[in-house]
């Protein structure tokens, strides 16, 4: 029995050690907004925060992240209310497919949190571990600086 | 649209507890709020596309797939303008795969050729309008006055000089009453009066895709549901002749293991079971025939053939005599690779494949969930394999996570794949492809080889061009055969080579060369199942025409623009586009030390698209692609911020092919995986994207693929600009050029 913290609320699986925590988040908890996309941290679709920090969640085994905090996608909204971030998303038109965002949003939170103006050479550092094939980059980029430029920069 | 992140969740946890059943899935939600309507008000039902709830809801049937191309949003923007209801009021549900529903081009149910919002304008325009007036005339007999006297805002009938207003939905119980019912011959509005149309119109779904609640095929999750990993022949085409499971029934949560078509699946009760179980598997292969391509043998073989005479497909004038004449010719081979679509949501598929209570060796039906873009052809291609009505198959189409027309399939393989792994199981079975799969499945964009020569006259214009196309045909032996192959000639393979409309594309290349002659090899169709692939024809054609011409260009002595404007001065569209593209880019300007321009310019699929890109090369081969402008001509522009987004984006995908993009058979095997080393470009690679739009009162034709043709052209084209060396293979990484 794994114990696991996700969005604030404890959750108990039953699940082999080396299952990496994005399965976990798929299959057991139904969380899907999480995304396979390689599995070999390539593509950045699974990012997850543990403890505030993105992670690969497709490669992280969930026993290295129990009793940490983990914040996946349907946790960045209180309720109906987007984050900053999402809410640029939705304000830039970013989303093509859409399937790639969910990553691409918590590690540009991670980045905002950590990072309140983010340079185009910041957000590339921090971003480009992410591939979007319909090629939404230059959005993303835009919907960052936007973020960056506003007065209130904790998002979350 | 109406769902706010509540209802979102909300309907997403019905789909969560629902048994399978039946009904539709739309956004990823089983919802059919005009179901309980439609009882209420048979009337409900406007026509095959819209039905209003007494609520003032509007729901819309949406009859082509939505995998970022936008079609959802365009979709309702038509209905919207024509109906006039309020934005917010509309929900979207999946048609039916039925005949009423396949798109009036193709005769079937599929989203391919970028051509939706084009089959699409004048049916969900129609749909709207027919709506609308079936409102004013139930008001008007309501209250007993003259139609002339109302008019429509927002979901209302309202009295143009009177007090009287009411929602579409409270006219419901008079249609009911009357029995009045939707004309077929209603007019449309003049497109200077449109008020959505043209404008600026977020995703529709977009909120979903914000914050997690978005349902792709992948994401699907019903009631006893097995998950499938299947283990594939490293050789494409290759047999399991026996396989060991023992290891894999070891492995926590393995159900079972057993052959389908395409190898082992292992069942599991969540996917990364069945995975550890399949890399578990022991199997001893038979690699079949395929076992000795390689994509070294196809080039020879290809260059080969180049040199012989093939099918004609054009020939104008006398390119023959005329370069036989001509002393010094200019001669190229262009080698392009095998590519992969690489959608970011891998391959999957989940079906449920119900017994004949009666006699539970028969099957009764079967339904399948599959984010595909080819509705009519899984179903028709399930009901073959299952022995069973096309009828009883029913396909959900959730979300897709891009496909570039990966999910076209005209094999349905990975349709095939769940359905077999689920067949005989009693529970609905999910088989997903692991990104190793995926990139390796095989589906491709040909290789192809061109060979072309080409003649000058004593003023540096073109006067002579001869092409030879070879690459293996798409088409051939599918059952698009007989309106896709020409005189044995695939369309597709020529489709951006030929100066006169060829077969069902009624467009030529846009340039009017005198001698103009052009040949097609089809070699066999062996190693991997030739695919479409964003653009199509025009991911090779587009890259071997427009490198040429940029060398005939040199060889003349002309600019690459200047020699454009002027074969296409017979052709106004494309002139216009190419001004306009001068004009933006300030062509004539110098760039500077280490920077350069290329440009090239297509038709693809009706729409003229031109663009020039601006690049700075380093001295060790590193580039940057600094900015791109793209001018494009699409008819009337329905959306121009989805339009942007389509451009950027295929441009984004054809960077990537030219600058990356290398699938390659060794030993019958791909050599590429995982992105690692199927490179794709990346935040930092991305250019700054600059879109024009030429204002047009002409029917709105596509632009999903059309910004992919022109793009490796111009890209090659600048780096040819910046350091002479002409790229003649690709991809451009081969050469020691590393697009950073």
């Amino acid at each position: 029995m794994t114990t696991l913290s996700v969005n604030e609320k404890k959750h108990t699986v039953e699940v082999e050690a080396d299952t990496p925590l994005l399965w976990v988040l798929r299959d057991h908890l139904n969380m899907t907004g999480t995304k396979y996309g390689c599995g070999i941290a390539q593509c950045g679709a699974c990012t997850v925060h543990i403890d505030g920090s993105p992670q690969r969640s497709c490669v992280l085994p969930v026993s290295a992240v129990e009793g940490k905090e983990i914040t996946t996608i349907e946790g960045l909204a209180d309720a109906e209310l987007l984050n900053e971030v999402q809410q640029a998303w939705l304000d830039f038109d970013v989303a093509q497919c859409g399937y790639c965002q969910s990553g691409q949003i918590m590690t540009a939170t991670a980045l905002l949190n950590h990072n309140s103006s983010p340079s185009d050479e910041d957000i590339d550092a921090a971003m480009s571990g992410h591939i979007c094939r319909c090629g939404t980059y230059q959005r993303i980029r835009e919907a960052i600086h936007h973020v960056a430029n506003k007065p209130s920069v904790n998002i979350k | 649209m109406r769902w706010s992140l509540a209802q979102g969740f909300s309907r997403r946890s019905f789909l969560r507890g629902a048994a399978g059943g039946t009904g539709s899935l739309i956004l990823g939600v089983k919802y059919s709020p005009a179901e309980g309507a439609i009882k209420k008000h048979p009337s409900s039902v406007i026509n095959n596309f819209i039905r209003v709830d007494p609520d003032n809801t509007t729901t819309l049937l949406i009859n082509y797939a939505e995998f970022g191309n936008g079609a959802y949003t365009s979709l309702a923007m038509m209905v919207a303008e024509e109906m006039d209801i309020d934005w917010n009021t509309i929900v979207l549900e999946e048609a039916p795969t039925e005949p009423k529903y396949y798109s009036p081009l193709f005769k079937e149910y599929l989203t391919a050729g970028s051509v939706t919002t084009l089959s699409a304008w004048m049916p969900m325009r129609t749909a709207g309008a027919q709506a609308r007036d079936l409102f004013l005339r139930a008001a008007a007999l309501k209250w007993d006055t003259d139609i002339k006297a109302l008019d429509t805002q927002l979901g209302n009938v309202i009295e143009r000089n009177g007090d009287r207003s009411s929602t579409y939905g409270d006219l419901l119980v008079t249609i009911e009453k009357e029995s009045l019912t939707a004309l077929s011959n209603v007019s449309l509005k003049n497109p200077k009066s449109f008020k959505l149309i043209g404008t600026n119109t977020k995703r529709i779904e977009g909120t979903e895709k914000v914050n997690g609640s978005a349902i792709y095929g992948i994401d699907i999750k019903l009631p006893g549901m097995l998950y499938g990993s299947v283990a594939r022949c490293p050789v494409y085409g290759g047999k399991a002749l026996s396989w060991n499971d023992s290891k894999t029934m070891a492995v926590k949560g393995v159900v079972k293991t057993k052959r389908i078509s395409s190898g082992i699946v292992v069942l599991a009760k969540d996917f990364w079971s069945a995975k550890k179980g399949r890399d578990a598997l022991e199997v001893v292969w038979d690699e079949g025939q395929n076992a000795s391509l390689s994509s070294e043998k196809f080039y020879s073989e290809y260059k080969a053939l180049a040199s012989k005479p093939g099918m004609l497909a054009e020939d104008i004038g006398n390119s023959l005599k005329v370069l036989h004449e001509t002393r010094d010719t200019i001669e190229a081979v262009y080698e392009m690779p095998y590519l992969a679509h690489a959608c970011m949501e891998p391959m999957n598929c989940t079906a449920m494949v119900e017994q004949d209570n009666a006699d539970t060796d028969k099957i009764s039906k079967c339904e399948i969930w599959s984010g595909t873009q080819y509705q009519s052809n899984d179903q028709e291609i399930v009901s073959k394999l299952l022995n069973i009505p096309q009828q009883s198959v029913t396909v959900h189409r959730p979300l897709i996570g891009g496909s570039f027309g990966r999910r076209a399939s005209k094999t349905a393989d990975f349709t095939v794949d769940a359905v077999e792994a689920a067949n005989g199981e009693n529970v609905p079975v999910q088989v997903i492809w692991s990104r190793e799969e995926d990139i390796r499945g095989a589906h491709y964009r040909p290789l192809f080889v061109h060979k072309l020569r080409g003649a000058l006259d004593d003023k540096g214009m073109p006067l002579a061009w001869h092409q030879t196309v070879v690459g293996q045909s798409i088409m051939q032996g599918t059952k698009h055969d007989p309106a896709y192959m020409v005189r044995g000639m695939d369309i597709y393979s020529l489709d951006g080579c030929l100066q006169e409309p060829f077969g069902v594309f009624r467009y030529g290349t846009s340039y009017a060369i005198p001698n103009h002659r052009v040949e097609s090899h089809n070699p066999p169709k062996v190693g991997v199942n030739p695919h479409e692939w964003r653009a199509v024809g025009h991911t090779h054609t587009g890259i071997a025409y427009e490198c040429f011409l940029d060398e005939m260009a040199h060889a003349g002595g002309k600019d690459p623009l200047d020699l454009r404007l002027e074969l296409t001065k017979d052709n106004p569209r494309m002139n216009k586009v190419l001004k306009l593209l001068e004009e933006k880019t300030d062509w004539n300007t110098s760039l500077g030390e280490g920077r350069a321009r290329g440009m090239a310019a297509r038709i693809y699929s009706v729409s003229p698209c031109a663009q020039a890109v601006e690049i700075t090369l380093l001295d060790n081969g590193e580039f940057s692609i600094d900015k791109v402008v793209c001018v494009i001509d699409c008819g009337i522009a329905v959306n121009p911020l989805g339009i942007e987004s389509q451009v950027q984006g295929g441009i984004s995908i054809g960077i990537s092919a030219v600058a990356f993009g290398n699938i390659e058979i060794v030993d019958g095997r791909i050599k590429q995986s995982n992105f690692h080393d199927y490179n794709v470009m990346r935040i930092n690679h991305m250019p700054e994207i600059e879109v024009h739009i030429i204002p047009s009162e002409e029917m709105p034709t596509g632009v999903g693929e059309q910004a992919t043709a022109p793009i490796a052209p111009a890209v090659a084209n600048a780096i040819f600009a910046a350091s002479g060396t002409r790229v003649r293979s690709f991809p451009l990484s081969k050469h020691g050029f590393k697009l950073i």
